[in-house]
């Protein structure tokens, strides 16, 4: 952070990134906002979760703590970080813990980083930490490398947001030791945690997706450095109007929603496989009135949790009209020069009926002028 | 899909006791990888080397770069060094010094320096393989720019030539290998060329994806220690199934793309079909030699049995997805059982299926 404070009033956002709790994230970023006490510019702790870790407490000293707001909930006492004291105390840099976290109900937010989102809003600089799990379009591959559904996560355009992401690494066997040493949780907490995300298996796995990740962070803002600094136009939107100069066809990703629990999964992986072929992604349900109204309410309810994961994560969405899924929304594609279908592997048993086909072979056959993926079910191996 | 119950083969068994007794036996390498001068290895190096002592290891120094900030002259006043001898003027590690003194760690800084001639080792890396082989745990640091693999790469977006290289495979020895990772413009600052910004993006991104390469194959061996089957790794692998026609080549060029955007590997596979036409023949020839020029790994199979051939491939190296063709022709014995590739999306649990159109 050569600038706390850019030109443009936002304030900018700077990720740790870790891969495990006790890798060192807070460490890193307590380091960063003394280092920048020292260069005279003005930080605050908005949140610290302390641990009870003696070397992260220590750094602490010195600076100037936000008191966090009690929040009471079903009789007992919360505490969540104070966004409006942060806001009106104005520091330059304020440190947040902990990014992914859920706050308690009776909060002004539901999530720390939309808490985080108001401060930056406000021209405040924010560091923060995170592990790779929390990333939602990672969530069903750490479920299925680990046997946990994480359940605090972060949309991926909030990370795409942040101006750095910086990974916090340690080998597993280090972070091992760490925790027998009782360094990072408690005795009980310890024997627990070894048994799931601490198996030493799952650790190099989740280590491979946090190096991955932000080597892949780093490669978009090289991108977006590469493109500020060309003579280039800026392009049009998506490409659907006017003359696209010679560069590669963009990919277009459609996605299919339905009331089928692994329609969560595949509208994930579609966000990821769509940021990472920088592609368009858009995500229709389709119903013979164009609206969810006629749908049993068990399966509106799900349906309504399907669209609105895939708006929380930047998809465009919509309901189209059609009495055969299939052929609507092969035809959808078709019109807007959609160039991959993604669809899940059907759920309702092993073998498909003998007789009539399922809407994969359907679209399969249908759609033989673009590409259909059928995406994997990540699922946990018993 | 049940799994097949296999006896391990007893040659098997005693090659991986082998190897664990191998791996017990000798020393643990760690490796400090940096990506740009001044991100900070040196002193993270010697910090662990001082976290060690602390511990109780016995714990020293092999070798140190000539010239060094105060910081890391506080952190060696802890430690034992052997110093470095000279061999026509040129320092190199003193190795047998460092045997008959036998510590459980050395710390090695800069692993790609050249002994001169007349040493043991032509190159300092091979020093530490001696350090190893003797059951001496070696902590060292290296810059991204010195893996021999990567040269060109990097000359290419630095301007600098280097003479001095360790190969890539010595890297992937590593027990465990830490990336020093900061953001580029901490080492803005550092005294030498003026590097750009621009480019130390680069290099931060090739240095996380070597770390993650590096931890993928330790984990295949990990899983090999351990008779684990490969499940749900980290790493896109993409496998394109490759027959006569067109869309073959269009199939390897996207798996290529595809590959490069995940930072993935690309195989491209056939399965031999021994009847084919010359047309057919030169067809499937031409999209395998394009896979090659895209740096695919081709295979061939061969079986009676395409599907299982095909399957079982996928399933042994960790495929995440898999590229295949439209069936172009109707038959009636799809509609009973479907065709080739509704078979395929079928057996393909856990791999996206991805169908390209004719």
């Amino acid at each position: 952070m050569n600038d706390p404070i850019p030109s443009t009033g936002r304030g900018s956002l700077k990720i740790y990134l870790g891969y495990a709790a006790g890798v060192g994230k807070t460490y890193a970023m307590l380091i960063e906002a003394r280092a920048l006490v020292r260069q005279g510019v003005d930080v605050v702790i908005g949140y610290f979760e302390p641990h009870g870790r003696k070397d992260t407490i220590e750094l602490t000293e010195g600076l100037d703590e936000i008191p966090r707001k009690e929040i009471q909930y079903r009789g007992a006492t919360f505490y969540e970080m104070d966004a409006e004291a942060i806001l009106r105390r104005r520091p330059s840099v304020c440190a947040v813990d902990e990014f992914a976290h859920t706050n308690v109900p009776g909060s002004a937010r539901t999530k720390r980083w939309e808490d985080v989102q108001v401060l930056l809003d406000a021209g405040i600089c924010v560091l923060t930490t995170m592990n790779v799990q929390h990333l939602e379009s990672l969530n069903d591959h750490v479920w299925a490398v680990t046997g946990v559904r994480v359940r605090e996560t972060i949309p991926d355009w909030v990370v795409k947001q942040a101006d750095e992401v910086v990974m916090v690494d340690l080998p597993p066997q280090a972070l091992l030791n760490r925790l027998r040493r009782g360094v990072v949780y408690t005795p009980e907490k310890a024997q627990q945690a070894l048994q799931n995300f601490f198996k030493e298996s799952s650790l190099v796995v989740l280590r491979e997706l946090a190096l991955r990740q932000t080597a892949y962070e780093v490669d978009v803002r090289q991108s977006v450095q590469d493109e500020a600094s060309s003579v280039m136009p800026a392009a049009g939107t998506s490409g659907l109007a006017g003359v696209e100069p010679a560069a590669p066809a963009s990919d277009r990703l459609l996605i299919y929603v339905s009331a089928d629990p692994s329609t969560a999964m595949l509208i994930r992986r579609g966000r990821r496989v769509a940021d990472y072929l920088q592609a368009d992604c858009f995500a229709v349900a389709v119903q013979p009135d164009a609206t969810l109204h006629r749908v049993p309410p068990a399966q509106r309810d799900t349906l309504e949790r399907h669209l609105n994961l895939a708006r929380m994560l930047h998809i465009e969405t919509r309901v189209l009209q059609g009495e055969n899924p299939a052929e609507t929304l092969v035809d959808f594609a078709r019109r807007n020069q959609v160039t991959q279908i993604l669809l899940a592997r059907a759920q309702q048993g092993p073998r498909v009926p003998v007789l009539g086909q399922s809407l994969v072979q359907k679209v399969v056959r249908l759609a033989h002028d673009m590409q259909v993926t059928i995406v994997a079910e990540r699922r946990r191996e018993e | 899909m049940p799994k097949l119950m296999t006896r391990p083969d007893p040659e098997e068994l005693l090659r991986r006791v082998q190897a664990e007794e191998e791996f017990r036996n000798r020393g643990r390498l760690k490796i400090f990888l940096g990506y740009a001068p001044g991100v900070g290895k040196s002193f993270r190096m010697l910090d662990e080397g001082r976290r060690r002592k602390a511990k109780g290891e016995d714990v020293v120094v092999g070798a140190i770069q000539p010239t060094f900030p105060p910081a890391i002259e506080k952190l060696l006043d802890c430690m034992q060094v052997i110093p470095l001898k000279k061999l026509n003027g040129v320092p190199v590690i003193d190795v047998p010094a460092v045997l008959r003194r036998h510590p459980q760690v050395c710390l090695v800084d800069g692993l790609a320096y050249d002994n001169p001639p007349g040493s043991a080792h032509a190159k300092r890396w091979q020093d530490v393989e001696a350090l190893r082989a003797a059951g001496i745990s070696v902590i060292g640091s290296v810059n991204l720019q010195f893996i021999e693999e990567l040269r060109d790469k990097v000359e290419k977006i630095t301007g600098k030539e280097v003479t001095e290289t360790i190969p890539l495979g010595f890297v992937k020895t590593a027990d465990e290998i830490e990336v020093v990772d900061a953001p580029a413009d901490r080492c803005a600052g550092h005294p030498g060329e003026p590097t750009h910004q621009q480019n130390l993006l680069v290099l931060r991104e090739m240095a996380l994806l070597l770390a993650a390469e590096v931890v993928d194959d330790q984990l295949e061996k990990y899983r090999e220690r351990h008779g684990i089957e490969p499940v749900g790794g980290a790493r896109e692998r993409i496998m394109v199934c490759v027959k006569p026609g067109t869309v073959a080549e269009r199939m390897i060029e996207s798996g290529h793309r595809n590959a490069e955007r995940f930072s993935g590997e690309l195989f491209a596979v056939t399965v031999n079909e021994p009847d084919l036409t010359p047309e057919d023949r030169a067809s499937l020839d031409r999209a395998l030699s394009l896979a090659r020029k895209l740096d695919a790994q081709v295979v061939r199979l061969e079986s009676e049995e395409p599907m299982h051939a095909i399957m079982e491939f996928a399933r042994q190296h960790g495929i995440t997805q898999i590229f295949i063709g439209h069936s172009s022709h109707e038959h009636w014995t799809h509609r009973v059982w479907g065709s080739f590739v509704d078979r395929l999306i079928r057996e393909a649990e856990g791999m996206d299926v991805r169908v390209f159109p004719n």
